[in-house]
């Protein structure tokens, strides 16, 4: 049988220099149509690291409209340096390992200015050394420690919410003088969990306390009530702190563990960031005590700045979305977007940044920051920068359960939460 | 808190375990006994019926016992009824080749998740369960004079979580029953025992397969519905139910329904009690060296009659 062939005709030395020559014009087109643009319509561009799946959703979601909200006022009042910003965002699954190619996309595809936005600290601590590589400026809203530990890079920043262990530290006083000083801690199993382990633990042995039981759990764990029989029976509070999506059966099933009766509760507010504390078999949390980055229920003495953050992010009274009451937000963690952005912003302005050959000049600028007074860029209330540690500290807040109400009853100082450096970033090289 | 206790609350709770696990157990069992396929896409079957659960409760708000009922009842027919359609339009057409419908349900775990995923979201909800008190249980223990009844700290259940022990029980029982002592019964058992003579008695085998992968996915998603009020909806929960069925249908053999529901009590025990007294993690690499040590020394199952 003979097959004719038909497949190459037509390709003539002409024909295919044509192609090559169109093929390079073609490669090189967005080099020069940017370079023509680039020092004025061009917007900056900010890689929105988001935890849309996974177990991270919840603040993904809330993250995401907080970062919307303050796009939209630094665009209103002109953008930064006269340019629009745009976010480019990324799911990055709650995955560390996604996570870093997230910030490679930002840096190699998107042609992203920064990096921002990351929350879980496993994905923080997977993704900031690529970022490091790649000389990505990368703004982390992430509670975690890591940052101001030394583990991560120059490139690494968290100018817009404070670390687990200025948190933990500026509680253990008032855990130990108001609740008791026998302490079991439930906490996941992962970094973040660990800063509390840590560092609870040694600030409540400081105030003359003690923890008489670690109990870790694993982060994707959907039932707790087998882990909750090694609570001692002499513990005096019971400290939890949980992410995920089980958090409501988690807290659920704590209730139905002890019945009324068992020690004081003392929370991080992530046990329930998401879920309505009125939520039905959750009345036992009445009287139980929260730490709280940011009071959920607006309180009497609302600043007039929070209450406009408040309506600029679509969010009640009680911390719910205002076109959807059931849809609770992560009201203690989200903020940090808000302030991060503004932080970018008023860096980019000190340093005149036009692009990313201006990315250090940027650092350096966040880097000289230190105080940071309240205001519509800082709703949460007055921040100090910590520029060799890249980490910011600020007020923390106590809340009591009252009538189904969380009522803020302690507002710690800055003071408080400071603890001595481990790390100079600045000393590092670019 | 003492031995005593201790080891009752981990009973319970290991208990409730081995209810669910055995009625999503012996759904994939079921197909594989009758069918030879080795179902992937059990667990999402198993997240469907949670998830149709809190959408059929989310639509008659305000009554949560009508709505749980309704769900109990809607959940596995509409997830039965979406196996019965893939098994028409997917596993048919594939004449239920044992290694391409292994990739076929891979296939269809990720469809069904993805889309859950895209139509429900990535968040987890809460459905109310029908009735929930908190159960005290009361204990012995000999003070000074003499024994006393004390009510330990901790110890306690819910009255929903005895509810999805006798459920289960029931729900197994009928499932014996429908298998031992029904005509459609013996048309499955005909089946499973040798599809060739079936078919020269005239026994429609394609419609038994249908049949047979809708009850194996509607068990799943029936043990989701009970399962539901205690843990909550969300578009991941398929992969746990997967992984301890495939240990238990391994430990007790592959299609073998008294094994299936034996391995499902020692796992969902061992796993409650184990879990309590040492760690989560331990159960698990416990119930793992299980299934390897059942591999070499008995690759039929403890309850398999031949080798499958």
């Amino acid at each position: 049988m003979i097959t004719p062939k038909s497949g190459l005709k037509g390709t003539t030395r002409r024909a295919a220099l044509k192609t090559l020559a169109g093929a390079a014009a073609g490669a090189s087109l967005p080099l020069w149509a940017r370079y023509t643009h680039a020092q004025t319509a061009a917007p900056i561009k900010v890689g929105f690291q988001v935890h849309r799946t996974g177990i991270g959703a919840a603040y993904g979601r809330w993250y995401d409209r907080t970062t919307q909200a303050a796009v939209k006022l630094i665009n209103e009042g002109g953008g930064i340096n006269g340019r629009m910003v745009e976010i480019v965002a990324e799911d990055d699954g709650t995955d560390p390992k996604r996570g870093a190619e997230v910030v490679e996309k930002f840096a190699n595809q998107h042609g992203c200015d920064i990096g921002f936005g990351t929350l879980f600290s496993h994905v923080v601590i997977g993704s900031a050394p690529r970022a490091g590589e790649l000389k990505l400026p990368y703004f982390v809203v992430s509670e975690g420690h890591h940052v101001a530990s030394g583990k991560l890079n120059r490139y690494t920043l968290q100018p817009g919410i404070t670390d687990v262990k200025s948190q933990v530290q500026a509680m253990a006083p008032y855990v130990a003088q108001n609740l008791g000083r026998k302490v079991t801690m439930v906490f996941p199993d992962f970094a973040f969990g660990h800063d509390h382990r840590d560092f609870f633990t040694a600030a409540i042995e400081a105030q003359g306390g003690e923890v008489l039981e670690h109990i870790a759990i694993p982060p994707a764990e959907t039932s707790f009530t087998k882990y909750f029989p090694k609570i001692p029976r002499d513990t005096e509070v019971l400290y939890h702190v949980m992410v995920g999506p089980a958090v409501l059966t988690f807290v659920k099933e704590l209730g139905e563990f002890f019945g009324g009766q068992g020690p004081a509760l003392f929370g991080f507010i992530d046990s329930l960031e998401a879920v309505a504390i009125d939520s039905p078999g959750l009345e036992f949390l009445e009287n139980s005590y929260f730490w709280e980055g940011m009071c959920r229920h607006r309180q009497p003495d609302e600043s007039a700045d929070e209450t406009f953050y408040r309506e600029a992010v679509g969010v009640d009274d009680r911390g719910a979305s205002v076109s959807d009451a059931r849809d609770v937000s992560t009201y203690a963690h989200m903020f940090g977007c808000w302030e991060t952005l503004h932080v970018v912003k008023a860096g980019m302005e000190a340093s005149g940044y036009a692009g990313p050959q201006d990315r250090a000049a940027l650092i350096e600028a966040v880097e000289a920051m230190t105080d940071m007074p309240a205001g519509r860029d800082h709703p949460q209330g007055a921040k100090r920068f910590n520029g060799k540690t890249h980490q910011v500290f600020g007020h923390q807040y106590i809340s009591q359960v009252q009538g189904g109400q969380l009522v803020r009853v302690h507002t710690t100082s800055i003071e408080d939460t400071l603890y001595p450096d481990e790390v100079d970033y600045t000393t590092q090289a670019f | 808190m003492d031995l005593g206790p201790y080891l009752v609350l981990a009973t319970l709770e290991g208990a409730v375990t081995a209810a669910v696990l055995a009625l999503t157990a012996v759904g994939l069992s079921l197909v594989f006994g009758v069918m030879r396929v080795v179902n992937i896409a059990h667990g999402e079957f198993f997240m469907l019926g949670a998830v149709i659960a809190w959408a059929i409760a989310q639509a008659v708000a305000g009554y949560p016992a009508v709505g749980f009922a309704l769900a109990l009842v809607a959940a596995p027919l509409i997830v039965g009824a979406l196996a019965v359609a893939a098994d028409m339009t997917i596993l048919k057409r594939l004449e239920y080749d044992p290694e391409r419908t292994i990739v076929a349900t891979i296939g269809l775990l990720y469809i069904i998740q993805q889309l859950t995923l895209m139509g429900y979201g990535p968040d987890a909800r809460p459905v109310t369960p029908p009735f929930n008190t908190r159960l005290a249980i009361p204990w012995f223990e000999k003070g000074a004079d003499g024994w006393a009844l004390i009510w330990p700290w901790g110890l306690g259940t819910t009255s929903y979580k005895l509810a999805v022990i006798g459920a289960a029980v029931v729900i197994l029982c009928a499932v014996w029953a429908l298998m031992a002592r029904t005509r459609i019964g013996l048309v499955m058992r005909a089946t499973q025992a040798d599809r060739e003579m079936a078919l020269a008695f005239g026994i429609p085998v394609e419609r038994v397969y249908a049949l047979v992968f809708g009850l194996g996915a509607g068990l799943a998603a029936l043990a989701a519905v009970l399962i539901v009020p205690i843990q909550q909806a969300h578009y991941l929960m398929g992969a746990d139910p997967l992984l301890l069925s495939f240990i238990v249908v391994i430990i007790g053999g592959l299609g073998s329904l008294p094994g299936t529901v034996v391995a499902a009590v020692l796992i969902g025990l061992s796993d409650g009690i184990i879990s309590v007294f040492f760690s989560p993690t331990l159960a698990k690499i416990l119930a793992t060296l299980l299934v390897g040590l059942v591999l070499v020394f008995r690759p039929q199952g403890l309850f398999g009659g031949r080798g499958a």
